[in-house]
């Protein structure tokens, strides 16, 4: 019988298990590389494009896996704004409120997206739809104002066309993606 | 200018200009081909150095200069970091070129990285440019292919190899410190400097960190000569030893409230209103401008009286801006509020501040509790003597944070409070007639 109490094998099964073979594989990668550690942005998207979210078991198996502080994955995950910490709804809506499409017209069309999703910004509509979030400029200025959702750039958009666009999705109900 | 000849941009508008196939058969790696092997990397940073580049990013560095502070006979590795972080709001040039022209870009990074004779480039793109990382991907598979990159870079011992590292939405990560933390995988937080970069970098290693634009005119300095570049933009002004003059082609973006808002090229120095009247097919609406922020956010505010002032490195700061920035414009109409600028404003930097410094992280989310108050109709005229304290006191120019984020805070505050005053006054006195002249201390207003 083991008297030993390293459960490092242990450990690293269960990490395995919470994030896929997918996300393992890639992390197996990174040690490739000579810093490891500098890949946590990398693997972290790697996560999030699987899981659609960071959720506190997928932070805990990648700093088992990646062989960074728990602490540090946390403090990455919570610094940068594309990592999300919640579940997010099925389309995911950008607003950009950066300076240019700000003065074309960005705020009414939040107010008018508000009013029809009856949800403020970062939240989800219950029925786990849609989710709303204001980004910063999104480098399409001459597009101004300019709404993504998903990876569709919505360009010069009044906010009597925020109704149809929102229409468009619920009426093809596209599969997840990210 | 009439006999202005885009370089920067010349490629942009041709069909399939992104591959490799096009970008040769203008000429592209031609430039390379001549340089690597046949000039040393010594030569390349005087020549660079000679026709007095200064940084297409923002603050204007002079990048042979940049270059020059790299150790010498280091063991390596010495690292080249591109700047792809186009965060600055309104700005959307680099963009432009990654799209459209990676492999311009990528001759740029070879050519530079053979200058400081970097082993390893890290590009570092912002996570909002899907299709930028798509187009340089594809560029730096085509490019490895045929022998402009990888190992022993057309025949001769030179190797260097390309990554590309996407970041996750932090605004401080284009501080050059910041976006060196990211690549490492940690929280963007800038670091005090000293040591600089080109001593103590990435990885604890000598490192450049170079915008995309910059780099690309490298190759133009490189293949067209110093005479070349030295023959466009604005020397340096006589009695101001400070300044470094003025060189080369510009990328100018215009967005905002102009008829024909886009990216063009043009000579450093044009002026602000030729911009806007000649590219942008000026005011829409038949509108005048009120206001224009002549290089992204963290530049300030021309007012209409200041459209004369040339967009060279100098002009903006004599018209009282931080400096050209970015090049890229926002033009605001007559009709405009400034109050909802300042708020817009306010709003992002106090989301975008990273939270290290006090002075940054308290003055932008105090500064934007006064903007809401005062949208909300509590506003009072002290209230625009504190945002004049805020905008005095937060930045690395009073001394008091690491980098420039605070900067950038300030000045669209200090500009609006210099050139709009009145109209903030207005609006005060406007939206709250009964309380607009109280001093004592009010309560504050918690509201998103």
């Amino acid at each position: 019988m083991s008297t030993s109490t390293d459960n490092r094998s242990q450990v690293e099964a269960q990490s395995r298990e919470v994030l896929g073979p997918k996300v393992v594989e890639f992390i197996e990668q990174c040690h490739a590389d000579p810093e490891p550690a500098g890949k946590l942005i990398a693997v972290l998207h790697e996560v999030q494009a699987e899981f659609g979210y960071l959720a506190p078991d997928h932070l805990d198996a990648v700093a088992q896996l990646l062989r960074v502080p728990a602490a540090k994955v946390a403090g990455v995950a919570s610094f940068y704004h594309f990592f999300r910490l919640t579940p997010r709804g099925r389309h995911m809506i950008n607003l950009c409120l950066g300076t240019a499409c700000y003065v074309k017209g960005a705020d009414q069309i939040a107010h008018r997206l508000q009013d029809e999703l009856g949800i403020t910004f970062g939240e989800t509509t219950p029925d786990g739809m849609f989710t709303l979030e204001g980004t910063r400029c999104l480098g399409t200025c001459g597009l101004a104002p300019v709404m993504m959702v998903d990876a569709d750039v919505h360009a010069q958009v009044t906010p009597d066309q925020v109704p149809g666009i929102l229409e468009q999705y619920l009426r093809e109900d596209k599969p997840d993606r990210q | 200018m009439p006999d202005f000849e885009p370089v920067l941009t010349a490629n942009v508008d041709k069909e399939d200009a992104h591959r490799l196939t096009v970008y040769e058969a203008g000429g592209g790696y031609g430039t390379l081909r001549r340089v690597v092997g046949q000039m040393s990397p010594g030569d390349v940073v005087q020549q660079v150095q000679a026709s007095q580049l200064r940084g297409r990013g923002g603050a204007g560095f002079p990048t042979g200069l940049k270059w020059s502070f790299l150790p010498k006979d280091h063991p390596g590795p010495i690292y080249l970091c591109v700047n792809a972080d186009e965060s600055e709001p309104g700005t959307f040039c680099n963009r432009v070129l990654m799209e459209a022209d990676p492999h311009q870009v990528l001759e740029g990074i070879i050519l530079s990285a053979y200058a400081t004779r970097a082993s390893t480039a890290y590009i570092y793109l912002r996570y909002e440019y899907p299709l930028s990382l798509q187009r340089l991907q594809a560029a730096i598979g085509e490019a490895r292919e045929a022998g402009y990159l990888g190992k022993n870079i057309l025949g001769t011992d030179y190797s260097l190899e390309v990554r590309i590292h996407r970041g996750a939405a932090a605004y401080v990560c284009g501080e050059e410190t910041g976006l060196i933390e990211s690549i490492e995988g940690r929280r963007a937080w800038p670091r005090i400097k000293p040591p600089f970069p080109a001593v103590e970098g990435l990885f604890r290693k000598p490192t450049v960190v170079n915008n995309v634009e910059t780099l690309a005119c490298v190759v133009h300095i490189l293949d067209r000569g110093v005479a070349w570049f030295k023959s466009i933009g604005v020397p340096p002004e006589p009695d101001n030893p400070r300044d470094a003059g003025s060189f080369g082609p510009k990328m100018f973006g215009l967005s905002g409230h102009v008829n024909r808002p886009g990216c063009y090229e043009a000579p450093l120095g044009i002026s602000c209103g030729e911009l806007i009247d000649r590219f942008g097919e000026g005011v829409w609406k038949d509108r005048r401008a009120k206001a224009v922020v002549p290089g992204g956010l963290s530049t300030g505010l021309l007012s209409e009286r200041e459209l004369d002032t040339p967009m060279d490195f100098a002009g903006p700061i004599r018209a009282g801006c931080l400096g050209l920035g970015t090049g890229c414009a926002v033009v605001l109409d007559e009709t405009y509020p400034i109050l909802d600028f300042l708020h817009n404003s306010c709003r992002f930097f106090a989301h975008e501040s990273c939270g290290q410094c006090t002075p940054c992280r308290e003055g932008t989310a105090w500064a934007l509790r006064l903007c809401q108050r005062i949208r909300a109709g509590r506003g009072r005229l002290v209230d625009l003597d504190l945002l004049a304290e805020i905008g005095d006191t937060i930045g690395v120019m009073p001394g008091t944070t690491i980098c420039g984020l605070a900067d950038g805070a300030a000045w669209p505050i200090k500009t609006a409070l210099a050139k709009f005053r009145d109209e903030l006054e207005e609006s005060i006195r406007q939206t709250n007639p009964q309380g607009y002249a109280r001093t004592e201390p009010v309560e504050a207003l918690n509201t998103p």
